[in-house]
């Protein structure tokens, strides 16, 4: 067992075994979503908050699923997040939920570093389900996970995150995680937004799809925001599509085993084109029913560790008892 | 009225070069003499009956510190600070003099607001205040403010605090209009395009926390504008608050061809790293950002040489509740009247092997000569006002903002360890902090102690 | 108990399961992991060809059904339950090592209901140790020890990479009474 956190903030703490025990744990949780009763009394009794302060259907309902099936209460607060509006400050907000006894607190936020704010004021555990450009660990673990289905190997594995790399929480989690695991992560994109400084976080970075193209083993897509275009950052979505986006004849070049991820919700035609967003290389779908697998893992793991934290003796390890 | 004999304390006075242990007598509210013990001390004086006499052996005494850039709040945020905690603030680190940044609600832009600031410094009774008029209205940067006005209230200097002139143009009016009344504009240099709503130093713990950067040359950028500026006017730049290796050498390469600008550093931006904003603390959160290692090199680099004038505690008092939210959305800036001095000799006298006087001389006669306040202020030679600080420079001290006179807590140097402890305070030869403590109203005489 | 009594003590074992399962007709095997399920495996090998087609096969991990969890001292690893036959109206024979509290066997009931509703559940552990803390019986019990609460009862299997099968009971004193 390697695992004794109370919380989970990111990926760039975590031990390559913690990474590898949360990843295995979820392996463990598939299985449940195929049964007739889709449910295990797990975390009975348990409360799970769903603390969303920035809009996220398809991270929440996960959560909220996941923690259904683990058998835990789960409510959901939408808060707003603004540094003008004078109303509750994120601690006041997330410390009136606690008192309400919660045991996880699952947070979205605009800025970094909300969640652990959030982990240095409450009792309870935390979960980051997305804060600013930081992190966003259990998509990039279900990402991983996605790939480890495929590619059981990772070291040495060739990962490109393409899109707006510098503005992306997700990438930073796959980076850290992906990393850990020995991959070999290249950040691709236009300079603007995949800038060279980048490098210092270990990334192979290049601003040109077509030169990282047949070497590289997965593609993870990352969503294009129109906002960065409308500010500027890149001239027009058109010439955004034209070199970065995945289309079929790109897929001719590209490795035959090659995988295409993305973290949704799709800009169809802009990062892939519906013939590979659709194709045989796409493992999109995989992935969302894999972060169902991973975010029981992670309220699973990180609910046994509650006040008090600490390990159990593994039940049945030496063949004794009950 | 009696003198007052502080006796056997180290006397440094970096105006006249004085570097000697010795007694310094006060009456009437300035310098009478300095009496070195190698002459014997000050024994006439010591004989006469109702001499006032302050055991300072082994003490540093000095001339009484000139911040010439502090956050007082008041009028308008007094949450946050007044006048009244700002100055008990001041002389709690030993400093006697403060220029009072006019980024208040409504700003220092009249001589009215200027009036008022003066008023409220001479009703809290413990620091002189001095204030700094704005140089547009409203700090709006689009029309002067009443300078001559400003000046006639007492206005020591002119700055739009936080808010960079976006227009050159306006930059060289003001230059310009301040020449006139022998007043330095001290400019806050930023590129707000390239600051890109930067929360942080633009490096690899912003990278890493995905939190915006801000470039330094989106300092150094207007540094070189401005000096360019000060240049073809000849008024009288001072920086604000350097952060940035570049800037430093701007700074320099100005001086170097004679353009009339100075510059200032305050002790958190030549002690701390931008690694310091690892775990998303709003006490590290300030403007300009801390900066890297290379950075603090050449800004020390640049208070050896001479480049950096000044030290400045840049105080910029915030409630808890307005640092106790995002890193993001809390606001700039830490207290540091009450710092700065300890900090000042931590790191540059017992880390960089910088002299006392060398130090000293950044926090007491160059801002006063900037100010034109060198006549009376700014050294202990006789005749000069008895504004004197006493220093221990011997005892550990633990930063407890607990124990801060200011109403702010957000220090960045909480719990560190630090050497240099305010023991006395004298302003205008009035005893003020007596032992480390800041006196009450009716406490006044050190006789009382 | 030596390694050489193992062999004896399965086989009676194994004798009354057959003379059980040989009247079954539509029925599954199904071990706790881990070593319940290896026994399992065992017995499948031994008893599945006189069935014709053989019995159904399946393995749970009770890691998710326990009733400790909010002690929160740990999360125990989950293992993965492997049912893929359709529980619904089979006769299921429930394997274990060890007998103890009955906890686990609780879990693993609970579980196999998530399933399907089965026709009827037969317990067969090794060995039964007594203490039980749930009211919990076995059908089928290899060998049944007399133990205190603070003994430790091990099933040596050498798929879980034991040096040899065995029981190992190992008594301990109460310390500090």
């Amino acid at each position: 067992m390697n695992w004794n956190r109370k919380h989970l903030l990111g990926l760039e703490d975590l031990s390559r075994e913690e990474i590898i025990e949360l990843l295995d744990t979820a392996e463990g949780f598939r299985e449940v979503s195929t049964r007739s009763v889709k449910k295990v009394p797990a975390l009975r009794g348990r409360v799970v908050v769903n603390l969303f302060f920035e809009p996220s259907t398809r991270t929440r309902t996960s959560f909220e699923l996941a923690g259904a099936r683990l058998s835990a209460d789960v409510l959901n607060f939408s808060g707003s997040s603004s540094s003008t509006s004078k109303g509750e400050t994120l601690n006041d907000t997330a410390l009136n939920i606690e008192a309400m006894g919660v045991d996880i607190v699952v947070v979205r936020h605009s800025c970094s570093g909300a969640a652990y704010q959030l982990s240095q004021v409450l009792g309870c555990s935390v979960i980051n389900a997305g804060d600013g450009a930081h992190e966003h660990p259990t998509q990039a673990l279900l990402d991983i996970f996605t790939i480890r289905q495929h590619k059981p190997e990772l070291a040495g594995l060739k990962v490109a995150i393409v899109g707006d790399v510098s503005h992306s929480r997700v990438a930073r989690s796959n980076i850290w995680g992906l990393q850990k695991l020995g991959a070999e992560v290249y950040a691709v994109g236009p300079s603007t937004l995949v800038p060279n400084g980048l490098s210092r976080l270990g990334v192979k970075v290049s601003h040109d799809l077509d030169e990282v193209l047949e070497e590289v083993d997965v593609f993870n897509m990352l969503r294009i925001q129109k906002e960065r275009q409308e500010r500027g950052l890149f001239p027009t979505i058109r010439e955004y599509a034209k070199l970065y986006g995945l289309n079929g004849e790109r897929m001719k070049r590209v490795k035959e085993d090659a995988l295409v991820l993305h973290p949704g919700p799709i800009n169809r035609g802009v990062e892939l084109t519906p013939e590979v967003a659709d194709g045989p290389r796409s493992v999109i779908l995989d992935q969302v029913s894999n972060g169902l697998a991973v975010r029981m893992a992670a309220l699973y793991l990180v609910g046994a560790c509650g006040p008090q934290g600490g390990q159990v003796e593994p039940q049945r390890a030496a063949g004794e008892e009950s | 009225m009696s003198k007052i004999i502080l006796q056997g304390g180290r006397l440094i006075d970096p105006e006249t070069g004085l570097d000697e242990t010795g007694d310094l007598v006060i009456e009437d509210g300035r310098v009478l003499a300095l009496a070195t013990a190698a002459e014997g001390g000050a024994a006439e004086f010591l004989a006469e009956e109702d001499a006032e006499i302050l055991d300072v052996t082994g003490l540093l005494v000095t001339p009484g510190l000139i911040d010439m850039h502090a956050h007082l709040r008041e009028p308008g945020d007094e949450e946050e600070e007044t006048i009244w905690s700002g100055s008990r603030a001041a002389v709690a680190g030993g400093v006697t003099t403060v220029a009072a940044f006019p980024n208040t609600e409504p700003a220092v832009d009249n001589e009215a607001s200027a009036e008022f600031v003066v008023l409220q410094g001479r009703r809290a009774g413990y620091a002189n205040i001095f204030p700094v008029g704005t140089v547009t209205l409203r700090r709006e940067g689009e029309e002067l403010s009443e300078m001559a006005g400003l000046t006639k209230a007492g206005a020591v200097a002119f700055s739009d605090a936080d808010r960079c002139l976006r227009s050159a143009e306006m930059m060289r009016r003001g230059l310009l209009y301040a020449k006139m009344f022998d007043r330095p504009v001290v400019a806050f240099c930023e590129d707000s395009d390239l600051r890109r709503g930067g929360v942080m130093n633009y490096c690899k713990v912003a990278l890493r926390h995905g939190l915006p950067g801000i470039p330094a040359v989106s300092e150094s950028i207007i540094v070189a504008r401005d000096i360019g500026i000060a240049d073809i006017t000849q008024g009288r730049l001072h920086i604000g608050q350097l952060s940035a290796a570049g800037s430093v050498a701007l700074v320099r390469q100005g001086k170097e061809s004679g353009v009339k600008v100075t510059a200032e550093v305050t002790p958190h931006h030549f002690t701390l790293t931008d690694e310091c904003c690892e775990y998303f603390d709003p006490n590290y959160k300030v403007l300009p950002p801390l900066r890297s290692q290379t950075d603090v090199d050449a800004l020390l680099e640049g208070l050896r040489d001479g480049t950096i004038d000044v030290i400045v505690s840049a105080h910029a008092p915030h409630t808890a509740e307005e640092k106790a939210v995002e890193f993001v959305y809390a606001p700039f800036g830490v207290v540091g009247l009450e710092t700065l001095f300890c900090a000042s000799y931590t790191t540059l006298v017992d880390k960089h092997g910088f002299g006392v006087a060398e130090v000293l001389a950044k926090l007491t006669i160059n801002p006063a000569r900037l100010l034109g306040l060198a006549d009376d202020r700014g050294g202990i030679s006789p005749g000069k006002i008895a504004d004197v600080a006493v220093f221990d420079v011997e005892t550990d001290r633990i930063i407890d903002p607990e124990t801060f006179e200011s109403k702010g807590r957000n220090t960045c140097f909480g719990g560190l360890t630090m050497r240099g402890n305010t023991v006395h305070t004298f302003v205008g030869g009035r005893q003020v902090v007596s032992e480390g403590r800041v006196l009450g109203p009716g406490q006044e005489s050190v006789a009382e102690r | 108990m030596t390694p050489d009594d193992f062999g004896p003590l399965y086989q009676r074992w194994l004798a009354g399961i057959r003379k059980t399962t040989d009247t079954l007709e539509d029925w599954a095997l199904v071990g706790i992991k881990r070593r319940g399920a290896v026994l399992a495996r065992r017995l499948l090998e031994d008893l599945g060809g006189s069935a014709g087609t053989g019995p159904a096969y399946g393995e749970l991990d009770i890691s998710l059904y326990r009733d400790d969890y909010h002690l929160q001292t740990g999360a125990p690893a989950v293992l993965g339950t492997e049912i893929s036959f359709e529980v619904e109206d089979k006769s299921i024979v429930l394997v274990d090592d060890v007998l103890y509290t009955g906890r686990t066997i609780r879990a693993a009931l609970d579980l196999i209901l998530d399933f399907g509703r089965p026709r009827r559940i037969w317990l067969a552990v090794l060995v039964d140790r007594g203490n039980r803390e749930l009211p919990i019986e076995s059908n089928f019990t290899g060998e049944f020890f007399e133990t205190e609460r603070n003994d430790r009862v091990q099933v040596r299997l050498e798929e879980m990479g034991d040096d040899y099968d065995g029981v190992d009971l190992t008594s301990f004193v109460e310390a500090g009474a």
